[in-house]
């Protein structure tokens, strides 16, 4: 099978990568760019384990084909921090204890962070639903979605 | 949110450094940051990919298997079926932790001739590609003929039934015959009879099954798994025919397991097939793998006959018992005995009389799943004692509160315990955080809803359970701990540092722990069973304490004080009487490596050892010891639909002592959530053998959507085996959550529905028949 040249950008640089057409945009984070931070929890679109956000836009990677990431911006857990610098999502998950075993925390994260580029003063309602496409098994969520609204409140007022 | 009550008489003046604070674990940092490596980002030079061909019968005989095609095809380096196996078959007891294996336990590795689930392995392919290798498995040629299986407990239990284990298909039962029974029920002023069942549920940890095998210079087959029993390995190398010290486990941060990466899954084919190949092999479970291929929690039927004095006291308990283990044992046996143990709740009950049994079927296995049978057992008592409430016409509040177990009070197994019973506050306190029942609005009911429990935490006495743990100095004074234990997302590893850190003055961030190796870390047991903080942290606790000593008494010398004057604390030593005499902990450590004083300590901690209870009577100890609390509920049910909305959910639990309070609530929290799943939309459906719930599309966990706040309201009696006086919590979070849920709706709909789960068709239907018969 021939392989197809695809030019991206991941998490703010350029990238290049060859891959089958089969292959999933999370194959190609994990196996192509070594970008290991989004999981693979189902394969179907049901866990957000494997969320990015491609233009702007929250999506499953193992919903869509590396070869549709030509032209188009990627961002992944990875990108989150600047450097050694956490994100103020990153640091209240942390300060709140917002998560135990992790694999749903990279999702989570850009999930989050999606949700307060849109709406930065989100109700907790708001948070609920917007997160509800993003599994949590270890949790219950409760200290996920108190993360989310202490770091959006921190981020408004550092606006 | 937390609510913490550390009032113990006597005690107030206990204060630690860091054990009980919210500490941020030791794990966190790397993974929020997506760099934490677990097993599946593993990867190796010359790697191949492993597939499982199964079964899509669930009872056949194996009339041709052909798998020559698959061998052909490029880039295919080896198939396995059962004739390439030396060995055909692998234990399925408590990961080889005891020295002991129950007999006809032991389950077949391939498919030889009778497939007895829907999902047995037949074949493992490893190739170049995962496309090559699930294109191999499309080339294998299976013919399976149907043979008439059994999916039914009863039918299973007839004497024409299709035999699925054994002669009888018992795969384990027990009896407990506590008083008289009788004299109980005559002396009763009211009975009260009902019947609960309960729903095969998925673990649905957020990391499928995975592994990476390789060989390494001396012969060793090194496995990276997702596991929470590195011990394992044993079992493997019986399983492959190689000696246990040529198989090593080494574990990764898991990605949950909930008592479902206990038994051994891919790690077994991994070996086969790294041992066959001599290359390094990955094998990563699909969704829909793990849905297939590990085993599930059990479906109960427990029957109760109570008996109630015109007080509201019991005076006779009457339990029946069957659950359903599927065709091979796992942990059955164990996890029926956690349910007969458990079988009339946290109550002082004199008469009791329980049958309890594990029926095999061709339905899928079932094995461990947080709470082992004591969380079943308590869907059923809870939902028992608000049915009985409701027939005598008394507040449920009120007649748990004039039954319930007291400190030093003899449980069902006629065992006393003797560490704190503070269920009374448990209640109490989870059932005022709800306050006011809003009033119904239209279509609208609200209800409230109580559960109270007990759950043995450690093994049970007769597993003779030890775990192991080392604790060393460096030169610069950090602190190294090494422990085989498993940390399963829970925080394990966490908790071990600070438990170091408290009893060495060192920060916790200080402190890296090296875990679940089982050749280079000492072995520790499973991450399960409550049994970690409560094991490990305890031989953990033993060597860092010998370390101390060692380092106290050099430090006494220097200072001209008795030993008992040295303390320890922000990487310093200093006199506790005169704080201003005090040298950095390296200047310690310095001084005693040149004079050779030992720096590191390999400890052990032996929970309490017993025999069986009695076969006849069901007396004896089960347990080491126990933790106590309780769940409150307020739940919104539209009538009309039978939708259930889930308000308020507060879980009261005495934990001894937390090490990491946020741990502890992250521990009660998330099994709140995974009770709410259990009582109102999780299920496997299982249909006549064949799994049709088989993706997170068709199977229902919570999202956050449906999820509440979680309140915990934490106590601490410092009465439990545990190190520093803790409990476990692991289990305990999750054990009354769901049943609370269930008298919740009760509550609100004026009906109980018996069976579980509580959909919206049948709370709808019992809606419906509460108004015909109105």
């Amino acid at each position: 099978m021939s392989s197809i040249h695809v030019t991206t950008q991941v998490n703010g640089d350029a990238v290049e990568f060859l891959c089958d057409t089969r292959e999933t945009l999370l194959d190609v984070l994990r196996d192509r760019l070594d970008l290991t931070g989004a999981k693979e929890g189902c394969g179907t679109g049901d866990c957000g384990a494997c969320s990015v956000t491609v233009n702007g836009r929250l999506v499953c990677s193992c919903l869509m084909l590396g070869v549709e990431a030509e032209g188009k911006a990627i961002e992944t857990v990875e990108g989150i921090a600047k450097g050694e610098d956490l994100h103020p999502l990153q640091r209240k998950f942390i300060e709140h204890a917002a998560l135990q075993c992790g694999i749903c925390t990279p999702g989570i994260l850009i999930a989050a962070r999606n949700l307060l580029e849109r709406n930065p003063d989100p109700t907790e309602t708001e948070v609920r639903y917007w997160l509800a496409g993003n599994l949590c098994r270890c949790t219950g969520y409760d200290k996920i979605v108190r993360a989310v609204m202490d770091a959006a409140e921190e981020m408004r007022e550092a606006s | 949110m937390n609510k913490m009550d550390s009032a113990v008489p006597g005690e107030q003046n206990v204060s630690y450094r860091q054990i009980g604070k919210p500490r941020t674990r030791i794990d966190s940092p790397g993974k929020v940051f997506g760099k934490t490596p677990y097993a599946g980002d593993y990867v190796m030079p010359n790697m191949l990919h492993a597939k499982v061909l199964r079964s899509k019968l669930p009872s056949a005989r194996m009339t041709r298997l052909d798998v020559s095609k698959a061998r052909d095809l490029p880039g295919v380096a080896c198939v396995l079926t059962y004739k390439d196996l030396k060995i055909g078959t692998v234990a399925t007891d408590i990961p080889a932790q005891t020295g002991f294996r129950r007999r006809d336990t032991d389950q077949q590795i391939l498919v030889d001739e009778i497939v007895r689930y829907q999902g047995e392995p037949i074949a493992l392919v490893a190739a170049e590609s995962v496309e090559i290798a699930e294109h191999a498995l499309s080339l294998i040629e299976v013919e399976l003929e149907p043979v008439p299986g059994v999916y039914d407990v009863f039918e299973a239990q007839k004497p024409d039934a299709p035999k699925v284990f054994g002669d009888d298909n018992i795969v384990a039962s027990y009896k407990v015959r506590k008083g008289d029974v009788e004299a109980g029920f005559a002396a009763a002023e009211t009975i009260v009879e009902n019947t609960f069942r309960t729903q095969y549920i998925e673990h649905a940890f957020l990391e499928p099954e995975v592994g990476l095998g390789w060989e390494d210079e001396q012969g060793v087959i090194n496995i990276r798994t997702s596991t929470q029993a590195v011990e394992t390995f044993r079992y493997i190398a019986d399983a492959i025919g190689i000696p246990h010290s040529k198989v090593r486990i080494r574990g990764a941060l898991v990605g949950g397991g909930f008592g479902g990466k206990c038994d051994v899954t891919v790690e077994l084919y991994i070996a086969l097939l790294t041992l066959k190949t001599g290359r390094p092999v990955r094998l990563g479970y699909t969704r829909e793998d793990s849905f297939y291929g590990h085993g599930k929690r059990h479906p109960f039927i427990i029957s109760h006959k109570t008996g109630f004095a015109k007080d509201g006291r019991i005076t006779a308990s009457k339990i029946d018992i069957t659950s359903e283990s599927g065709p091979y044992a796992f942990m059955s046996p164990y996890v029926l005995m956690y349910a007969t143990e458990a079988g009339p709740g946290p109550y002082l009950v004199d008469n009791v009389h329980i049958d309890s049994r594990s029926v095999a079927t061709n339905n899928m296995y079932t094995s461990a799943f947080r709470g082992f049978g004591a969380t079943q057992a308590c869907i059923a008592y809870e939902q028992q004692m608000d049915e009985a409430a409701k027939v005598l016409g008394m507040d449920p509040i009120e007649l748990r509160r004039i039954n319930l177990l007291k400190t030093g009070d003899a449980i069902a197994t006629g065992f006393e315990v003797q560490s704190a019973v503070w269920t009374e506050e448990c209640m109490d306190r989870a059932w005022a955080a709800l306050g006011e029942k809003p009033k119904d609005e239209g279509a609208i009911r609200y209800g409230h809803g109580i559960a109270a429990y007990q759950q043995g935490y450690g093994r049970m006495i007769w597993l003779h359970d030890t775990a192991e743990g080392w604790v060393g100095v460096e030169m610069d004074g950090t602190v190294v701990v090494r422990s085989g234990m498993t940390d399963i997302g829970a925080g394990q590893t966490s908790s071990l540092a600070q438990i170091a850190g408290e009893l060495l003055g060192v920060d916790m961030m200080d402190i890296t722990v090296y875990n679940s190796d089982s050749s280079t870390t000492p072995l520790a047991g499973t991450s399960s069973a409550t049994r970690g903080l409560y094991m490990s942290g305890n031989a953990v606790r033993n060597a860092a304490t010998a370390v101390r000593n060692r380092l106290a008494a050099r430090a006494a010398q220097h200072f001209g004080v008795a030993d008992s004057d040295i303390d320890f604390a922000d990487s310093r030593v200093f006199v506790a009487s005169d704080r201003e005499k005090s040298l950095p902990f390296k200047e310690l450590i310095a001084t005693c490596a040149s004079e050779g004083i030992h720096r590191s300590e390999l400890a052990i901690f032996r929970a309490p050892f017993g025999d069986w209870i009695d076969p006849e009577t069901g007396q004896g100890q089960v347990h080491p010891d126990y933790t106590y609390g309780a769940h409150a509920v307020q739940v919104a049910v539209d009538t009309e639909t039978g939708e259930v909305t889930i308000l308020k959910s507060v879980g009261a639990h005495d934990v001894g002592q937390c090490v990491n309070i946020a741990a502890v609530e992250g521990q009660i929290e998330g099994g709140v959530a995974q009770g709410h799943g259990y009582a109102l939309s999780e299920e496997l459906i299982y249909k006549d053998g064949c799994l049709v719930t088989p993706s997170l599309s068709e199977y229902l966990c919570p999202t956050s959507m449906d999820s509440p706040r979680i309140e915990c309201i934490i106590l601490e009696s410092r009465s439990g085996l545990g190190p520093f006086g803790a409990k476990g919590i692991g289990e305990p979070g999750h054990t009354p959550a769901a049943s609370a849920v269930a008298n919740a709706v009760a509550d609100a709909i004026g009906a109980r529905v018996h069976d579980f789960p509580l959909t919206p068709e049948k709370i709808a239907r019992a809606v419906s028949a509460t108004r015909d018969n109105g």
